[in-house]
């Protein structure tokens, strides 16, 4: 019986390694002219279009109204996010098997804290593009800002943008809640 | 009483909406009731079409694209004539397509589509169409809705007969309207019938990647070859050509081709061909002729002219050829779905002749021949016929399928459709059409599997069936709906000039493999740059290349200095754009050829030679954004020998 509160904390930790190969958040447009919409992932290593030519697309658009080319480069989080991952899944697995249930709360209010900080980041990218425009832009609007939503959907000129959690942002939620149960067997058997 | 008045009232209504709903589902049932011809051909905003049609664009040496049942106009692709909308013969890249052995052509006549097929099915690859006066067979490539191929044929002249397809497309078939002295030499027209010759051309189809290769020529009589189809199921691994002017005349054919009581139908056993081929019996002949190919990769054009042709003469080949009697100049020879009849259309008598194929096999094995013609032994007209259909009409000229073993024949002189079933001969129904019908197409109607819906009738005579335009009126064609007892008549459309004959395919079977853009990282052009930072103006003697970038909402450079009058000044723009729906147009003033149109993450090329100093603008002609209009560009011209330095920019 003492096996299984380790083996769920484990699969919480291990879970997260998926992190590498599905985004986290996904960001929609769409307007009559794009009937598919564009499309772009947030990854922990990165922004993708999942290779359709839409990040460049969009950025076509942004263009237009004098927002900041979304460039990889400038995102050194990128290169944090990752060694962030990987310190949760390392201590997430050292817990589970030293079996405290402190740790593993202290584990699981540490990842809550960086999902709330990460979610805090991606808002003020997102306020930074839509409000830091460049003077020379073709078409200005004046008063208008171009932030696109945290969650959930905004029209933004011909545009509806939407902003979803995408897989990974469940695997979290999930790995989150397998850690709680852990912590929950923990104290049981006590 | 309120209440009372409302329930009357809603029974009322309920009994109106019953009444309507059962009109529609008899109108939809027997097709007879006119006025929902309308709802048939309707395709609602935002809807698209059940079927694609490929239309001969007849003497504008193109092919259209209509969906139907609406019959509207999707696309013209250029083949055999120059297109400045798309810079088709005008840019670089597609120049080579049109060169043959007479030097660069810009204009045929096209007469004939011919879809590809697999296990006797169209398959929706490629679509073939024949140029009939320099002659000529292209390839469309069906992913791209643009022609990337076309080969020449040397020893032929008016290529009509052409270019049916085979089963599995082994071969397209090209056979010469007009006998000519083979090879081409100086000759008294007067010596037609002893020194002229006709060729039958089969053009070998690579499987994988559709390019073309002529495999060989049978060499027959100097008799004008007008159609032909493939056997299919049990006739695969046969081609028939139907035959005019067998009388071989020279001159005023109108009389001296229409004496004889019947012409042929030339059976030619492509199978035994190939066994010929491998024993080394053709002669390999000098000839001349292009072969032009477009890679995709390069996005490029180029033209071979090739040298040399294997010829099989069926004097030398026994069993290779067999003439079929046929009454009064057959004009379509086409062979039903299950590849047992092969059914000759008169064009100057009233019936249609239906020969079976096994009986034609019959007697052949029992070689009961009727003498020879030229070494080709002749059959028996009785031995092989298998029906006649006494239909009433004049003029047959063509006959498709469906798929419920009924045939339709167009019917020129009396301008009608008959309907009539395959095995009794009978017919069961006429429609007449407006005006002078010549070829029909059911989509799948040449294949095995036909798919008997709509019928398209394609008519050489339109007169008062639009509104007048002066005295050229519009082309049209008709659509029918063929899938009840009764054929209806749904719509009358215009189309390119003349429409000969069409193919049409169900949507499914195409829009899979419809690219939406090239890929940039793809693109192997010699002359692409994949970024605005690459961009660059270079001066070779006069030779100027100008590399350049479109991309919403600007070229680069879009500031040149430095050409000098009498450069030749080729623009090589490549689009940057990565997205569906998004071409680049490119013009510059005194161009004397016509406007680019590059589709996303192509490059093309427009050669430009300024005559006069000056500065001239240039600009993007596909309206492409809200900023199009300030899509330009200028160009400075400085006089013949001036020092102004080569310099470009863009925004600096």
């Amino acid at each position: 019986m003492r096996k299984k509160p380790t083996i769920i904390m484990l699969t919480a930790a291990l879970l997260l390694l998926l992190l590498f190969t599905v985004p986290l958040w996904k960001i929609t447009l769409s307007a009559p002219q794009y009937p598919d919409g564009l499309k772009m992932y947030l990854n922990i290593d990165g922004i993708s279009d999942g290779g359709t030519g839409d990040l460049k697309n969009i950025n076509i658009m942004n263009h237009y109204v004098g927002m900041k080319e979304i460039d990889q480069e400038d995102f050194k989080e990128f290169e944090i996010i990752p060694l962030i991952v990987i310190g949760l899944v390392l201590s997430g697995i050292i817990f589970a098997l030293l079996k405290k249930r402190s740790l593993i709360l202290l584990w699981i209010v540490i990842f809550a804290l960086l999902g709330i900080i990460g979610l805090y980041v991606f808002y003020q990218w997102e306020y930074e593009y839509g409000h830091n425009l460049d003077p020379k832009a073709a078409i200005k609007v004046p008063g208008a800002a171009y932030q696109p939503p945290l969650l959930g959907k905004k029209e933004i000129l011909n545009f509806i943008a939407g902003s979803y959690p995408h897989i990974g942002a469940y695997l979290i939620l999930i790995s989150m809640s397998l850690a709680a149960y852990s912590w929950y067997l923990l104290k049981e058997n006590k | 009483m309120k209440n009372k008045t409302l329930l009357i009232r809603i029974l009322i209504s309920l009994l109106g909406i019953a009444l309507i709903a059962s009109c529609g589902s008899q109108g939809s049932n027997n097709g007879a009731l006119g006025g929902d011809a309308a709802a048939q051909v309707y395709v609602a905003p935002g809807e698209q079409d059940e079927f694609y049609a490929f239309i001969s664009g007849g003497f504008s040496g193109q092919l259209t694209v209509h969906g139907l049942p609406s019959c509207r106009l999707l696309k013209t692709i250029p083949v055999f004539s120059v297109d400045g909308e798309k810079g088709y013969g005008f840019n670089e890249e597609t120049k080579p397509l049109l060169n043959t052995s007479h030097g660069f052509i810009p204009w045929d006549d096209s007469h004939h589509p011919e879809l590809s097929q697999t296990n006797g099915e169209t398959d929706g690859r490629w679509v073939f169409i024949n140029g009939n006066n320099t002659p000529r067979v292209a390839r469309v490539d069906l992913s791209l809705f643009e022609t990337v191929e076309i080969i020449e044929l040397p020893n032929s002249g008016g290529n009509h007969s052409s270019p049916f397809t085979t089963m599995n497309t082994e071969y397209v078939v090209a056979g010469t309207r007009f006998g000519v002295p083979v090879p081409q030499k100086d000759q008294s027209i007067k010596n037609y019938a002893s020194k002229f010759k006709g060729a039958l051309s089969f053009i070998k189809v690579d499987p994988e990647s559709g390019e073309m290769s002529l495999a060989f020529q049978v060499l027959m009589p100097a008799f004008d070859y007008d159609l032909a189809h493939a056997g299919k199921g049990k006739s695969h691994g046969w081609m028939f050509f139907s035959s005019y002017n067998t009388e071989e005349s020279h001159t005023l054919l109108e009389v001296n081709a229409s004496q004889n009581d019947k012409d042929f139908i030339a059976a030619v056993n492509w199978k035994k061909a190939e066994e010929f081929l491998a024993q080394g019996k053709a002669h390999k002949m000098p000839a001349r002729y292009a072969h032009n190919l477009f890679d995709e990769k390069t996005q490029t054009a180029t033209s071979t002219i090739m040298t040399e042709v294997n010829v099989l003469l069926p004097e030398e080949c026994p069993g290779l050829v067999y003439f079929m009697p046929t009454p009064k100049s057959p004009h379509g020879v086409d062979v039903n779905p299950t590849g047992e009849y092969i059914v000759g259309s008169g064009k100057l008598s009233a019936n249609l002749t239906a020969h079976s194929f096994t009986n034609m096999l019959d007697a052949i094995e029992n070689e009961k021949f009727d003498g020879d013609a030229y070494g080709i032994p002749i059959l028996n007209f009785d031995d092989t016929v298998a029906g006649v259909v006494e239909s009433g009409g004049l003029g047959p000229l063509h006959t498709e399928f469906d798929d419920r073993g009924n045939a339709y024949t167009s019917f020129f002189i009396t301008s009608e459709v008959v309907k009539w079933e395959v095995g009794t001969w009978e017919v069961l129904d006429r429609a007449p059409s407006y005006y002078s019908i010549g070829h029909l197409m059911v989509p799948g109607g040449d294949s095995q599997k036909p798919e008997g819906k709509y019928l398209v009738a394609m008519n050489k005579i339109t007169k008062d069936r639009f509104l007048p335009t002066g005295p050229e009126v519009a082309q049209s064609a008709q659509l029918y709906d063929i899938s009840g007892d009764k054929m209806k008549l749904l719509y009358d459309f215009p189309t390119m000039g003349e429409p000969h004959y069409a193919q049409g395919i169900s949507a499914g079977r195409i829009i899979p493999n419809s690219k939406k853009i090239f890929r940039l990282e793809d693109n192997e052009h010699p002359h692409a740059i994949k970024n605005e930072a690459e961009s660059k103006v270079v001066r070779n003697g006069n030779t100027v290349r100008v590399y350049m970038t479109s991309i919403r909402s600007h070229f680069a450079p879009d500031n040149i200095e430095g050409i000098r009058v009498g450069d030749e000044v080729y623009f090589h723009i490549t689009n940057l754009e990565q997205d569906y729906d998004v071409p680049h147009g490119f013009s510059v003033m005194g161009a004397q050829n016509a406007e680019l149109l590059i589709m996303p993450g192509q490059t093309e090329t427009l050669l430009w030679k300024p005559l006069y100093e000056g500065v001239y603008p240039f600009y993007c002609t596909d309206f492409c954004s809200a900023l199009h209009q300030e899509m330009q560009g200028y160009v400075r011209v400085s006089p013949k020998g001036s020092n102004t330095p080569i310099t470009w920019n863009v925004g600096g």
